[in-house]
């Protein structure tokens, strides 16, 4: 069994539980299947399906902590993996920022499961590929994909009461293609819950058009310029910020909301100083992240089992809210802001993000633009300066010139060195919210981009 | 929820390191504890071997796999994380109706190994409707039953937890001591046992080791803060690596310490100390041409990036176009015999044989034997990394030996060798490179990096920045990168240092591939100049 309902699930945890001598106990059960396919040059190169569950036991005495894992479950094994835990909780140094465990709480129920999506088949991916390799190939054009789904639960108990559960299911898909001499690149990907959602044909006809408009770049100057940023163009750098959000480094003196005490004011030793409350982005920016979100959900709880709910971390470009850690709060004196469980403790995965935006579709925002440029995507980006928050990358896969509100013609792709700080005071227009990575981002027009230094790749 | 783990460290730069972990946790007792047999596994890949041969395989590979890792994680002067992880599984691999097929199972019954055998025969099958390019795989002749471990002195898993929480709590001790107010530092070990098995013939067992140890430090000032990360280098040697033996130390006039095979970790963490508040301090650059001359530390990713990634046959070909991307270096230019990837001082060399590197095995996994090869030859691009299907792309007929797999559980397939710089034959030191550069900059340790998706556009930073001025180093200097074109930047490179100088930089955590694997390679070069380079200023003013 790999996939446990939430009965089995707390019926085995709490069979862990009773092994347990430690102060205090806490385990996580974690099962996942994840199926794929990939091709390359119109033609299947790699299919695979791997399944996995493994149970994590945490022990604590004091504030000394061992974590031990195993992956059967008979019961000499559940009992072998809580000793395991429990001898090397009593070798670890003593941690002094250990706090105690969370007891029983009420969450959200969330909808991020979908049967269609469970029942995906090697047959239905291959289906599923040849979908986009046929027009591709009909096209004399080369494609690239890799579609792959994936259901999981991940279910948490303690021995104070706390009992946690969730599952969900995914599909994401990205295509690339290439025109035969090279001279042309186009892309596009999709993610959902639901793979009755995907069509990798029609992504793929979106990469092919790109593909083909945009062989023959011309070469423009780097400078400044108002750009579209497609969602898959801006994710990565809101992400970016969003996880640099976290209170303890704004605190610390190290991130970009740290705050400078002000002439002559000598704060207390452990109140937080960080920017909470000073607008830095322009008034149309709104972020925040939220369980129960139709299109993006999450679990309704942190990796210690605290509730979450929706939480404002940008409100009309004011920063409202900074995450923090359970020790961060109680040191500062502050209420504690938990995120989503994404992979939990030292393990840890991607970060939700919703992003308010407009009406515009991105049609509508091409046609409102006298003289901008059109981005697909942006890739290899890196951080240049965490104090800024500089980062640089590349444009790829379909960048182009726009004029009198219509795509002129191709260009060549840039390097950018921007900053989402500054990129998000330069807002021009922002467009419909779409679901990117499991976050909602609007694509953007965003005046005064800075391009560096232009790059030959296609 | 996906099945793989990512150690996630905070307190590593705005975004965190998130790094790719495989396995389940386990105790310390487990990574110390002996695996199967060598008959033990040969008798368990031959049920592979036949059950797939009897369901139609024309050709199959059985990997079993034992992967172990153990790290350990220091903030500060508290330890947050003690994770041992091991899995262990069989992954097997299979030609039928000339397409690829592969499944893996962590059940190693024979029950299970045979079911998953036909499995991956199944899967080759259903796929072959849709192959256009049946799979030809170059002759590798059986190698018998052979046996290798890297050459290790002192077995990292052996060596006490004590010994290695005090070796960070000293070393992070050192670094608040003399100027950082932060510091993350982490010890990982790597232990990948695996035996290889193929219908060719061979049966090898390898127990490969690897370590590293890299920190993170942070001084705050009064405006703003600097960052340094340690000049470790990842090393395919055991726990004697972190001797600090001085004899490996090269000391470069008035500026730093660079590591060959053995470092001082608590050494490097108090001189990160001070250099960060030097940071604090330290003139902003003007941005405008230079004579760079970059330490081992930082070339060799550079190396990695721009040499290493566009010379993957697999990337020339489009297999990769879809993530990682394609190449500029096209087989008409590799066929010309003439393109001219950098000046003629330039030899760039690959291999899985250097020791004490990441990339040192005696066999690779498809069970190829390893070796050295040219890529860049006198300035000329002169071959490729290929592995078995693909070196008949390009007229060869003898594979490169480049195959890996990140675990049991993942298929294999071309991953970058070491790929290095040969040094100059005359025995030139760092300081006799820096005592002929006018107006430079000497740059050390790995920075921000970042290269379009043929590899010609990149930029890269730095740990740290040194002026050069008449053929002296004059001050430490901040927020240096430099942008460049693969070819331009090669061509440009007129001084190298000798073997003397020659240190081994590498990768722990290298990815390509969907689903994306991690490999670990080394790149080795001396301190060496490259002329005329375009530098920017990466300072901003704050919002």
């Amino acid at each position: 069994m790999t996939i446990f309902t939430e009965q089995e699930a707390k019926a085995l945890l709490k069979k862990v539980l009773a092994y347990s001598k430690a102060d205090e106990c806490e385990c996580g059960l974690e099962g996942s299947v994840e199926g794929n396919i990939r091709y390359a040059r119109n033609t299947v190169s790699t299919a695979g399906e791997v399944s996995d569950v493994t149970l994590a036991v945490q022990s604590s005495f004091g504030k000394r902590t061992g974590t031990a894992t195993i992956n059967e479950f008979d019961d000499a094994s559940l009992e072998k993996v809580v000793r395991r835990s429990e001898e090397l909780a009593r070798l670890a140094p003593e941690n002094p920022e250990y706090m105690p465990l969370m007891g029983p709480a009420s969450y959200d129920s969330v909808n991020a499961w979908v049967d269609s999506t469970a029942a995906v088949t090697p047959a239905d991916r291959a289906a599923m590929a040849e979908a986009s390799i046929a027009p591709s190939r009909e096209a004399k054009t080369v494609a690239a994909g890799f579609l792959r789904d994936s259901k999981g639960f991940f279910a948490m108990a303690n021995n104070k009461g706390m009992f946690a559960y969730h599952r969900a299911t995914n599909t994401d898909f990205t295509i690339t293609v290439r025109t035969e001499d090279g001279r042309g690149s186009g892309w596009a990907s999709r993610d959902y819950n639901d793979t009755r959602k995907m069509n990798t044909g029609a992504a793929t006809a979106i990469a092919l058009k790109k593909a083909k408009a945009s062989v023959d770049a011309r070469e423009m100057e780097p400078g400044r310029y108002t750009v579209i940023l497609e969602p898959a163009a801006s994710a990565t750098l809101i992400q970016n910020m969003a996880r640099a959000m976290d209170q303890r480094s704004a605190d610390e003196g190290r991130s970009f909301l740290s705050a400078k005490p002000k002439p002559g004011e000598t704060p207390a030793e452990d109140a937080p100083t960080n920017r909470i409350g000073e607008k830095l982005f322009d008034e149309r920016v709104t972020l925040w992240s939220d369980p129960l979100h139709p299109d993006v959900p999450t679990p309704a709880f942190s990796s210690d089992g605290v509730p979450v709910s929706k939480t404002v971390w940008i409100d009309k470009g004011v920063v409202k809210t900074l995450p923090n850690s359970r020790y961060w709060a109680q040191k500062t004196g502050v209420p504690h802001v938990p995120t989503a469980y994404s992979g939990g403790g030292l393990f840890g995965g991607g970060v939700q993000v919703i992003m308010a935006g407009g009406d515009a579709s991105l049609e509508d925002m091409i046609a409102g633009t006298r003289r901008g440029v059109l981005v697909t995507r942006t890739w290899y980006i890196r951080s240049l300066d965490p104090q800024t928050l500089l980062y640089t990358g590349l444009t790829r896969d379909g960048t182009f010139y726009i004029e009198d509100g219509e795509i002129k013609y191709p260009i060549k792709n840039f390097r950018f060195n921007e900053s989402p700080i500054v990129m998000l005071n330069n807002i021009e227009e922002l467009g419909v919210p779409q679901r990117i990575n499991g976050s909602l981002i609007p694509p953007m027009k965003i005046r005064d981009f800075t391009f560096s230094s232009l790059s030959d790749a296609v | 929820m996906h099945r793989r783990d990512f150690v996630k460290l905070t307190g590593v730069g705005a975004a965190g390191l998130v790094l790719p972990i495989t396995g389940s946790r386990v105790s310390a007792e487990a990574l110390v504890a002996t695996g199967m047999d060598f008959a033990q596994k040969k008798q368990l890949a031959n049920i592979a071997l036949n059950a797939a041969t009897e369901a139609g395989a024309s050709y199959a590979d059985a990997r079993i796999g034992r992967y172990l890792n153990q790290f350990v994680t220091a903030q500060e002067l508290r330890v947050d994380g003690i994770v041992n992880t091991e899995s262990v599984g069989i992954g097997i691999r299979v030609i039928a109706n000339g397409t690829w097929g592969f499944a893996a199972t962590s059940s190693l019954t024979p029950e299970a190994i045979a079911r998953t055998a036909q499995q991956a025969v199944a899967v080759a099958k259903a796929n072959a409707k849709f192959q256009t390019e049946p799979v030809k795989l170059a002759p590798v002749k059986g190698a018998g039953d052979v046996q290798w471990r890297t050459p290790i002195k002192q077995n990292a898993f052996e060596v006490p937890i004590k010994d290695k929480v005090d070796l960070l709590m000293e070393a992070n001790a050192a670094a608040l001591d003399n100027g950082a107010n932060f510091i993350t530092s982490v010890l990982f070990q790597v232990n990948e046992q695996k035996f290889f098995a193929s219908t060719d013939g061979s049966y090898i067992d390898q127990d490969v080791h690897r370590l590293w140890t890299p920190f993170f430090a942070t001084a705050v000032g009064a405006s703003g803060f600097k960052q340094r990360s340690g000049l470790c280098n990842p090393v395919g040697m055991g726990y004697e690596y972190l001797d600090g033996d001085p004899k490996e130390q090269i000391q470069v006039q008035g500026a730093n310490v660079g590591y060959r095979f053995s470092y001082d970790m608590v050494q490097d963490a108090r001189d990160a100390g001070k250099q960060l508040q030097a940071k604090l301090k330290a003139r902003s650059v003007e941005p405008g041409k230079y004579d760079l001359v970059l330490d081992p530390h930082h070339l060799m990713l550079t190396i990695h990036e721009s040499v290493g990634h566009p010379l993957e046959l697999d990337r020339v070909l489009g297999y990769e176009a879809n993530f990682a991307g394609t190449s500029f270096a096209t087989l008409d230019k590799w066929r010309s015999g003439k393109f001219q990837y950098g000046s003629d001082i330039v030899n760039l060399v690959a291999d899985k044989t250097q020791k004490h590197s990441l990339g040192y095995v005696e066999y690779d996994d498809e069970g190829v034997k390893t070796k050295e090869w040219d890529l860049v030859k006198d300035g000329i691009l002169v071959n490729y990394q290929a592995i078995r299907d693909q070196v008949h792309m390009i007229d060869q007929d003898e594979s490169h030996g480049c195959c890996y797999a990140q675990s049991w559980s993942d298929v294999q397939f071309q991953r970058m060798p070491n790929v290095s710089l040969r040094p100059n034959k005359e025995d030139l030191s760092a300081d006799d490179i820096i005592k002929d550069v006018e107006d430079g900059i000497y740059i050390v340790g790995r920075g921000s990096f970042s290269i379009d998706q043929q590899r010609y556009n990149f930029q890269f930073g730095g740990q740290l920045f040194y002026e050069i001025k008449n053929g002296k180093i004059t001050e430490q200097i901040e927020d240096v990168a430099y942008q460049s074109n693969t070819q331009e930047f090669w061509n440009a490179c007129t001084a190298m240092a000798g073997v003397s100088d020659y240190r081994l930089g590498g990768s722990f955590f290298d990815g390509k591939g969907q689903p994306s694997q991690a490999s670990a390679v080394s790149h080795g070069c001396p301190t060496t100049r490259f002329n005329g380079v375009n530098v920017i200023n990466t300072a901003r003013k704050s919002v």
